[in-house]
């Protein structure tokens, strides 16, 4: 498993594997929500935590595809099906791998746009904590996704449709938190809330995907 | 006799070729009689005047939309356990109508919140929990599409449909942490003092039995079509082997 991750880590960071890529995203649609509503500081404080959680969800969503459809390509996926490691775990170290890549830098830069777009600076740290908190449901989420339409031949817009209702709850409890942190209140209650979503998706998803993968490689 | 036979295509074809008509006919009859007494046979509200009517149409539609999703997931599991094609393609047959009911609820919705909220739309739990309804109802249908291989579809939409219930039902209670609602609570219910007048119940609870109807004989045509269409492609495979 441990072997799995390094490989994958690897192949991502390497050139061509688009590592980055979702962080250059996250930046451009942080620059441009300024374009279209204005410049004023006062409105971009009022909207920056839903906008920086939205980026930072579509930037996890833009690299999804890539979890399994390479390894699906080349017969990758087949070995590892057959392999002693369950492949629940394979999913889950594959969701691993997809957050170390893309969720984690996106919770160390975001504070950066934050700046940007006038986040109160109360707010920073929760910024970061409920994205640490958050973007791991996102990429399990996402590879559940990933697993359903794997086997497609233009599976990404679909995999968006599918994947996309899914993120809202951790969506909702996400900005609140750093909604709550602008304003100052007690954050513990959609913080826990998250967390959970986090934990149970962390906990019974993995099983959902490997029998979606499994159905595909049928 | 055991509900089991019915997943024999053979005899659910032949069961419900005969009640077809009958559930269609009492669904006809029930909402002609329900939405007439509900728009002509009842009185105005003494607040929302004559706009309390689109009810009739509104709560039934809601009902509807939500079950159809709560009957895809029986029907998942059913598939994903007893492995009977029967059940898979009900599943396949209720979404469109599921999804057709959850526009027309938020469409009602729309038309009935302009005179009395002064708003088309509010990001009110209730409402927006039904554009989430949406979102799924949208992206099941999708995928069954997407999908050549018939088995490999139902199985997908069936895990789809599991996961999607539970997110479904985790988005109802999260959006009422993040916006507090413009919409009444129940309209119906047993045992609660706070729902709608008798004289309006009657006729609702009418429309609603017929929507029932309404919905169960659009599903029985969509799964006899499904079932047909298996049985067409399973006869030209058949041609082209010989």
């Amino acid at each position: 498993m441990i072997a799995l991750l390094t490989r994958d880590l690897r192949l991502a960071t390497r050139a061509g594997g688009g590592f980055g890529l979702s962080l250059a995203f996250f930046l451009i649609l942080v620059t441009l929500v300024p374009f279209g509503v204005g410049p004023e500081a006062s409105r971009l404080t009022l909207i920056a935590p839903g906008i920086l959680w939205v980026g930072a969800l579509l930037a996890s969503l833009l690299s999804l595809d890539r979890i399994f459809a390479l390894d699906f390509e080349d017969g990758t996926l087949d070995q590892l099906a057959t392999a002693p490691v369950p492949l629940e775990a394979v999913a889950t170290m594959k969701a691993l791998a997809h957050w170390l890549t893309t969720g984690l830098p996106l919770a160390l830069i975001a504070p950066v746009l934050g700046i940007l777009l006038h986040l109160p600076s109360a707010a920073m740290p929760w910024l970061t904590v409920s994205l640490l908190v958050g973007t791991p449901a996102l990429s399990v989420i996402g590879a559940f996704g990933a697993g359903l339409t794997v086997g497609l031949k233009r599976g990404g817009l679909l995999l968006s449709l599918l994947v996309l209702p899914l993120y809202v709850p951790t969506l909702i409890f996400g900005a609140e938190v750093v909604r709550r942190g602008a304003e100052g209140t007690a954050t513990a209650t959609p913080l826990a809330f998250l967390a959970a979503i986090t934990l149970a998706s962390l906990a019974g998803l993995p099983y959902a995907t490997a029998a979606a993968i499994r159905v595909n490689l049928r | 006799m055991s509900i089991w036979d019915y997943a024999n295509p053979r005899k659910f074809m032949q069961t419900s070729g005969v009640v077809l008509p009958w559930i269609a006919g009492l669904a006809m009859l029930m909402l002609t009689v329900g939405l007439f007494w509900g728009f002509f046979f009842t009185p105005d509200d003494y607040k929302q005047g004559s706009t309390v009517k689109i009810i009739y149409i509104h709560v039934p539609a809601a009902f509807i939309a939500i079950n159809a999703w709560a009957m895809m997931l029986v029907t998942s599991l059913i598939w994903l356990i007893r492995r009977h094609h029967v059940s898979a393609l009900a599943a396949k047959a209720a979404a469109p109508v599921g999804l057709v009911m959850t526009l027309i609820a938020l469409l009602t919705g729309a038309i009935w919140g302009q005179p009395m909220w002064g708003t088309w739309w509010a990001w009110d739990p209730r409402l927006t929990s039904f554009l989430i309804l949406l979102l799924f109802y949208l992206g099941y249908i999708a995928l069954w599409d997407a999908i050549e291989n018939p088995d490999a579809a139902a199985d997908l939409t069936s895990v789809l449909c599991l996961v999607g219930s539970i997110f479904a039902f985790l988005s109802r209670y999260a959006v009422l942490f993040w916006s507090q609602g413009l919409h009444q609570g129940a309209s119906l219910s047993v045992d609660s003092e706070e729902h709608v007048s008798n004289v309006f119940a009657y006729p609702l609870w009418l429309c609603i039995a017929g929507f029932v109807m309404l919905f169960v004989a659009l599903v029985l045509i969509r799964t006899r079509t499904e079932i047909r269409a298996r049985r067409l492609s399973a006869l030209e495979a058949r041609d082209r082997m010989a």
